[in-house]
């Protein structure tokens, strides 16, 4: 009657056996390493950049326990924190400025663990230390950028195509644009339509005005929004490359946020300087025809912007370019005079508006523009001598080589499509992180002995059994944690000592069903039989509504309490497990082998 | 070992009415508190920065409190947080024109005045972050109940799913009063406690609704007032050794786990004290109110298999 099958006592230790073997990681601790990863994602870690490596720190007389390439990055274990240093600097000396040289933790754990990949949990930013930030993307100002550079693009075709206008001028989320008369107007539409797929045109008749109202289509206003985002997250990208974090995570979050999170780092301001960049870089003709007067508005169609050297200037609204295209920035020199230059690569698009526009405007200066926080200031405004085909672009003029190097680092960097605002952040010490771990296994570790004690104490043998599937759901657990890497967080510490304590519900519930069916006379394999079977049907009931309750958690919560409602979830069902089919084996193992069982030891 | 050798069963539906007046006193008590001082929520409702720092030596509150007025931060709440060498400093959001930048700011004025300073923790929460975590613990909160209540709809009937949430609403509102009460923070990680809580004692009166089916079927003679008693009684003994186990463990979070876990524990303390109370006192009660009978669970075949079991 309690007996159970070869095969289901063979799965049950196959599953405890890999539990154990994917919990042994977390044992063995960390050792301080060194990550090598290229510094632009078009490049890749090789072996070739394997050996280099492993000649580098050769010469240097350093001795890596291990040395892996591991996806896009080169790992270097060391012994301790002094070859770690040493080794960072030998080859940032010796890589160079492509790679990023940062510091890591790697698993102690010996190779054949690492070899079945069993890692350690994944710790959250709570239990090791670091900073979290959620930035928000302006997504408005995504919108208002590409209206104005549609309105001159319309500009531009009304133009090339003889058809005349009186004005082009943004309203809310239109661009309107004025006709003398109605013939115009619907030739102008019928032009525009073709070229302008994103947009929807409306007639609109306003005094003697026939007006023409444009407003982007739903589908194209959610592609530049997705595209401003993936923009700002490739930025984000390499600036963060440049911070140097062993493993940053940088994701999206709902429809305009975007989470950073950079574990290790303890220097908030300096991240939160080079994240919050919010620069965004355009490329506008320097209007000539008016002259500054100092205090007065600028004129209609005209920006004001102040330069480096505080000169004012005024700049076209029209936007002939933006950041995003532009492939690369590098400084240089001329080879005539051996001034300073920033070189730039254009893409193709980038290519050619700026021949287009270069073309129309020779002899006349073109102002490059920095934005940052909603405020311009002119880069340069250099005057265009030719042409320029070909997406090569030199600035030159006026420049240290100093400040070529810092143009063309912002320039390559990458402006964001649209600016972004942090709206959350979270930096925990890395002492405060080393206390919340201690705190939080002291408390469970403290908690699970007194359920112990207690248990036994209360059910002797049967107690001990509950324990023991207690330890095996523990064991369990904390393995499924390791195997998923899910982000371990304080509150998902907690809840793996809450999921202990409710966990117990189930074998209190089968050792009470036990004594009562004992108390109401029956032989105790009866007992045993009849107490597993009649109080699986409330466990069942009872964890599906614990598990209701986990998954609403998980839908709706952020960060931390995420992490809480993954612990909770894993560990309602590992204990379903424990509780039932372990301790279910170890009784019938126990007892179920005695024909003629008199007592058993249930308290 | 036996704690609970009850031979007769306690006739807790005799009861009713004293328990169910002392719930609603309870309750409502709970609502009034929560109308009149209301919930001290945390900065990840509010928004606002909250910078934890440690001094080697014990802190100078006022130096701190000087430091940040001289940078026009009046309305700074600077205050000893675990020990004497730690601060907590809640700067509300409205004080806030420097965004994230503002923690910074802090510490670097703090650094002036006494260089042993070491930043611990700094929570920076936008405005717009704190409505939508309102909105989406909301949406939390309504989605379990309604989940747990088509759960037990469809497991037993729709007067068990009614009845056990709103006993467990009720535990959830008392939990929330004591929060209003003692003004303690109410963050995330709370609400997280909250919405276990609710999950965790469903799982209780599950036991006991179990029980009463079970009854219904097995004890053909007795009133609902008896099969009620029966079940109560014989589950006793389970619910008081399963909630002594897990308050052990929730015990020890809420004395060793540090100020963050503190406030969580204490929150699972309330819900897993009023839940024994409110899945016996209250769902059961609310049971007989709503008329739960026998013929709610007439499944003849069923009850002769059930009787042919030894």
């Amino acid at each position: 009657m309690n007996r159970y099958p070869l095969w289901k006592y063979l799965f049950i230790l196959l599953v405890l056996v890999a539990g154990l073997i994917y919990t042994l990681p977390n044992f063995f601790g960390e050792s301080p390493a060194v990550q090598v990863s290229p510094l632009r994602s078009s490049m890749k870690a090789d072996t070739a950049l394997l050996d280099r490596t492993a000649a580098a720190l050769k010469a240097a007389n350093l001795a890596p326990e291990i040395l892996t390439l591991d996806g896009n990055s080169i790992k270097a274990r060391f012994a301790d924190t002094d070859q770690q240093l040493k080794a960072k600097d030998v080859l940032h000396a010796q890589l160079g400025e492509d790679y990023v040289v940062a510091l890591n933790l790697l698993p102690r754990s010996p190779r054949w663990l690492t070899d079945l990949h069993a890692l350690p949990m994944y710790l959250g930013l709570d239990l090791r230390g670091g900073v979290h930030f959620l930035l928000q993307v302006d997504m408005k100002a995504a919108l208002d950028k590409a209206l104005e550079s549609s309105s001159g693009e319309f500009r531009n075709t009304l133009r090339e195509q003889n058809i005349a206008y009186s004005g082009v001028t943004q309203d809310g989320k239109q661009i309107v644009i004025r006709f003398r008369d109605e013939a115009t107007r619907s030739k102008a539409q019928n032009e525009l339509h073709i070229r302008y797929a994103d947009y929807e045109f409306r007639n609109k008749q306003e005094g003697s005005d026939f007006l023409l109202q444009a407003s982007l289509l739903p589908v194209a206003e959610r592609k530049i929004q997705d595209s401003a985002v993936q923009q700002n997250l490739l930025t984000l990208r390499n600036r963060v490359n440049e911070l140097g974090v062993a493993e940053p995570v940088i994701q999206q979050q709902g429809a305009d946020r975007v989470v950073v999170q950079l574990p290790g780092v303890q220097d908030t301001a300096r991240a939160k300087d080079i994240l919050g960049r919010t620069a965004t870089l355009e490329v506008r003709m320097v209007d000539e025809e008016h002259s500054v007067t100092p205090g007065a508005a600028a004129p209609f169609g005209t920006d004001m912007f102040r330069d480096r050297e505080g000169n004012t200037l005024l700049v076209k609204k029209q936007v002939i370019l933006t950041g995003e295209r532009i492939n690369d920035a590098q400084p240089g020199f001329d080879n005539r005079n051996n001034e300073p230059t920033v070189n730039i690569a254009l893409d193709g698009i980038g290519a050619r508006k700026f021949k287009d526009a270069t073309r129309e405007n020779v002899g006349k200066r073109m102002a490059i523009i920095l934005f940052e926080k909603g405020r311009g200031e002119v880069v340069t405004a250099p005057v265009i001598r030719e042409e320029i085909g070909g997406g090569r672009v030199q600035i030159s003029g006026r420049m240290t080589s100093e400040e070529a190097q810092n143009t063309s680092l912002l320039l390559r960097a990458g402006a964001l499509a649209a600016p972004m605002e942090i709206v959350e952040e979270r930096t925990v010490g890395p002492s405060l992180g080393a206390d919340n771990i201690q705190r939080g296994f002291n408390s469970t570790k403290i908690g699970f002995i007194l359920i112990g004690i207690f248990m036994v104490a209360y059910y002797l043998m049967f107690g001990a059994i509950s324990v023991v599937a207690l330890g095996a759901n523990l064991l369990l657990l904390v393995a499924l944690l390791s195997m998923m890497q899910a982000t371990l967080t304080l509150p998902g510490m907690a809840g793996i000592a809450l999921t202990l304590g409710m966990a117990i519900d189930a074998n209190v519930l089968i050792n009470e069903r036990i004594r009562e069916e004992l108390r109401n006379g029956i032989t105790p394999q009866a007992a045993i039989h009849a107490g597993y079977d009649n109080a699986f049907a409330t466990i069942l009931d009872s964890n599906i509504t614990n598990l209701i309750a986990g998954i609403a958690l998980f839908a709706f919560g952020s960060g931390p309490v995420k992490g809480f409602a993954v612990v909770l979830c894993l560990g309602i069902l590992t204990s379903m497990f424990s509780a039932v089919l372990v301790s279910r084996a170890m009784v019938n193992l126990t007892y179920g082998r005695r024909a003629r069982l008199s007592k058993v030891s249930i308290g | 070992m036996e704690l609970f050798k009850i031979k007769q069963d306690i006739p807790f539906m005799s009861y009713g009415k004293l328990t169910t007046s002392i719930s609603l006193v309870t309750f409502l008590l709970a609502v009034f508190f929560l109308f009149t001082k209301g919930l001290n929520f945390g900065v990840d409702f509010t928004g606002g920065t909250v910078l934890e720092v440690h001094y080697s030596k014990a802190a100078d509150l006022n130096q701190v409190r000087e430091r940040l007025t001289s940078i026009g931060l009046h309305d700074a709440l600077v205050q000893n947080f675990g020990s004497s060498h730690d601060v907590k400093i809640e700067i509300p959001l409205k004080q806030n024109k420097a965004g994230a930048k503002l923690s910074d700011q802090v510490m670097q004025t703090l650094h002036t005045a006494s260089s042993d300073v070491t930043l611990r923790r700094v929570e920076f929460v936008g405005p717009q972050v704190g409505k939508d975590l309102v909105e989406n613990g909301a949406m939390a909160l309504l989605l379990v109940s309604l989940g747990i209540v088509g759960y037990l709809w469809l497991r037993f009937e729709w007067k068990f799913g009614l009845s056990a949430i709103i006993a467990n609403l009720h535990d959830v509102v008392i939990i929330l009063g004591f929060f209003a009460f003692f003004q303690w923070e109410f963050s995330l990680t709370v609400l997280a406690a909250v919405l276990a809580v609710l999950g965790y004692s469903v799982n209780e009166s599950v036991v006991v609704f179990d029980r009463i089916r079970e009854n219904f079927r097995k004890m053909r003679q007795a009133t609902t007032e008896q099969i009620i008693d029966n079940a109560i009684t014989r589950t006793m003994s389970r619910t008081i050794i399963t909630h002594g186990c897990t308050q052990m463990m929730v015990g020890a979070m809420l004395f060793m786990g540090g100020e963050t876990l503190h406030y969580f524990a204490m929150a699972l303390t309330i819900g897993i004290l009023f839940s024994i109370y409110s899945s016996v006192l209250v769902a059961s009660p609310l049971l007989i109110m709503f008329g739960v009978s026998r013929e709610d669970f007439i499944k003849p075949e069923k009850v002769e298999a059930e009787e042919v079991l030894p």
